[in-house]
């Protein structure tokens, strides 16, 4: 049984609306996916919203990455459907799903050593054939991580972890995505940079770009995000307005950790 | 903080005497001064040598056609490859067959070889494309290996004796058979080869080539089709080692598996190590050595193989990324 954390409405707060807006994005459907033998979804299903921040909490090895990679194409769903606007991609592959405007930022970054920072971004940028766009979306780039410009001819591995998170996000971002699929964007970073990355996702977000976000912080992810998901052993345990989830101490308790 | 500009005026790189030495050589009207001298260099030298070195020097330009071709499948695209001399034999083999049996026109046989050529490319990349590099590396050398039996066992290829007497080529009337016009062909051939890697190396092929080499899995997560990009590695590798092969076979005149055996992809590889995989001057500099090289030590007889061993070697010691510097620190 799924359990539904959104209560009473006027209580929860101004984004506590127990009725999502928007058109859906994207969607699983009662996804599984293996890893050789070993499963690591169960029948997964779930829902972004055109305009929407919707985050994927759960513990190590709960299966939020393999989520992110059922979507992206690294990982076959075995069972169940992937859809983006309607139009199943479970079956693309990886670079046909990206062609389609999704974009993955991987866990740890996967900045590109040996390449200049200025080379790690020009490979989002490498389906746009419009060269003008290209130069266009690496100002934004660099008006939005202005440390980035600063760094732009020195190897992007020898970056600290948080100017690593943003050129993975600014690479993304050369991409022109209308779907962003963020794994652990605060891992290892320190607070103030977590403050940082997460305020730029909502800058993200508002400027247009749905977002589903994976995170262990679920507290950080919970202020950020429309509308959550809970995985536990490859399967989603709750999902419920995230305003609302984050008043219901019960729940947070028990699924999240994070009593106190 | 002061508004970024995308495109500030490139910092001139400092430093060691490497990236002062591509700085001089940054605006194009320096490298143009340069290509002209080394041309000129080309064209000069069969006048002022003897017969013996031309020979050795026209060897030494058929490899750079081989390295730069091997170069865009190991340096560009990072994928291993031990039976490289498959694709030289496919190109010598299909000219020697149709101009000696079928009394094809070398120049109407040309297609053919290239056409060939690339299928064999496809047959070897197609199934390997999923396999790590280890593996490939085992695969490829299988492939090679495959072609050069095949080519020892049939009767179309002459079986181990292989093919003799394959015409020389003629163009408008006028035979190509000395070593100084066979120098002379394979100096266009090796500069072709050069432009030709240059352009890729700038296309965006070669920007993708760059990505999956790095990352395959980030660079297909931008939308960069990896099998594709991957196969049109081992095609173009392999019509640049046909093109080898074409003009190797009427240059000899003759053909044997053994001219296309392990030891000569190896070479070839080496070649390309040494030099700096993905470095064009250095690729081209470690064709030039790897046939110049024993030649040079040849007063040391019996030993000049072992001598040239020990100094690759320490080249590799010393210079693992390969002698050409690298252009970043």
């Amino acid at each position: 049984m799924t359990q539904t954390a959104a209560r009473d409405d006027a209580a929860a707060g101004p984004r506590a609306s127990a009725e999502r807006q928007g058109e859906v994005r994207l969607s699983l459907s009662g996804v599984d996916a293996f890893y050789g033998q070993i499963q690591a979804l169960r029948g997964v299903s779930l829902e972004v919203r055109q305009g929407e921040i919707v985050t994927l909490l759960g513990s190590n090895g709960a299966g939020k990455s393999t989520t992110l990679k059922t979507i992206s194409g690294l990982v076959r769903a075995r069972q169940g459907d992937v859809c983006l606007a309607g139009e199943s991609i479970a079956r693309l592959p990886a670079h046909q799903i990206a062609r389609r405007g999704v974009v993955h930022v991987p866990e740890g970054r996967r900045v590109l050593r040996g390449l200049t920072v200025k080379e790690n971004l020009e490979l989002g940028a490498f389906t746009v054939k419009d060269g003008a766009l290209r130069r266009q979306r690496l100002e934004e780039v660099y008006a939005l991580f202005p440390i980035l410009h600063e760094r732009r001819h020195q190897d992007g591995s020898l970056l600290s972890g948080g100017q690593q998170q943003m050129l993975a996000m600014g690479r993304a971002l050369m991409h022109g995505p209308s779907v962003m699929l963020l794994d652990e964007p605060s891992m290892g970073l320190a607070p103030k940079l977590v403050t940082e990355i997460m305020r730029i996702i909502k800058r993200l977000n508002e400027a247009g770009t749905t977002i589903l976000l994976v995170e262990q912080n679920a507290r950080l992810a919970l202020r950020l995000a429309h509308y959550a998901y809970v995985i536990e052993n490859g399967e989603i345990r709750m999902q419920g307005d995230a305003a609302a989830m984050r008043e219901d101490a019960a729940v947070v308790k028990a699924y999240l950790g994070l009593g106190d | 903080m002061a508004n970024p500009t995308p495109e500030a005026p490139q910092e001139r790189p400092r430093g060691n005497p490497a990236q002062r030495l591509y700085a001089a050589f940054d605006s194009p009207g320096r490298r143009r001064a340069l290509h002209l001298v080394l041309l000129a260099i080309l064209i000069v030298t069969p006048w002022l040598s003897s017969q013996y070195v031309t020979v050795i020097l026209t060897n030494a330009l058929l490899y750079v056609v081989l390295c730069l071709g091997l170069n865009v499948v190991v340096g560009y695209a990072g994928l291993l490859d031990l039976g490289y001399a498959a694709f030289f034999a496919v190109g010598a083999y299909t000219i020697g067959i149709l101009t000696q049996q079928f009394g094809f026109n070398f120049w109407a046989a040309i297609p053919f070889a290239l056409l060939a050529a690339a299928l064999a490319g496809v047959i070897i990349g197609g199934p390997t494309l999923r396999l790590r590099s280890d593996y490939l590396a085992i695969v490829t050398l299988g492939f090679g290996e495959i072609v050069r039996f095949t080519a020892r066992n049939l009767e179309i290829t002459g079986g181990a004796s292989g093919l003799s007497h394959i015409p020389e080529p003629s163009l408008f009337g006028w035979y190509i058979d000395s070593s100084i016009d066979f120098y002379y062909v394979f100096a266009v051939l090796a500069v072709l080869a050069y432009i030709a890697s240059q352009r890729l190396f700038d296309s965006r092929l070669g920007r993708a080539w760059l990505y999956v080499r790095h990352d395959e899995d980030a660079a297909e997560a931008m939308g960069i089709n990896r099998v594709a990009v991957k196969l049109a590695a081992y095609v173009i590798g392999a019509i640049f080692g046909a093109v080898g092969g074409i003009f190797f076979s009427v240059n000899l005149g003759a053909i044997s598996p053994e001219s296309f055996s392990f030891q000569q992809s190896v070479l070839i590889l080496m070649a390309v190590v040494l030099g700096g995989m993905g470095k064009i001057p250095g690729v081209i500099l470690g064709a030039f050595i790897v046939v110049l090289g024993p030649e040079l030590l040849r007063e040391f007889d019996t030993l000049r193989l072992l001598i040239f061993a020990v100094l690759l070697l320490l080249i590799m010691l010393f210079r693992p990324s390969g002698i050409w510097p690298e252009k970043r620190s």
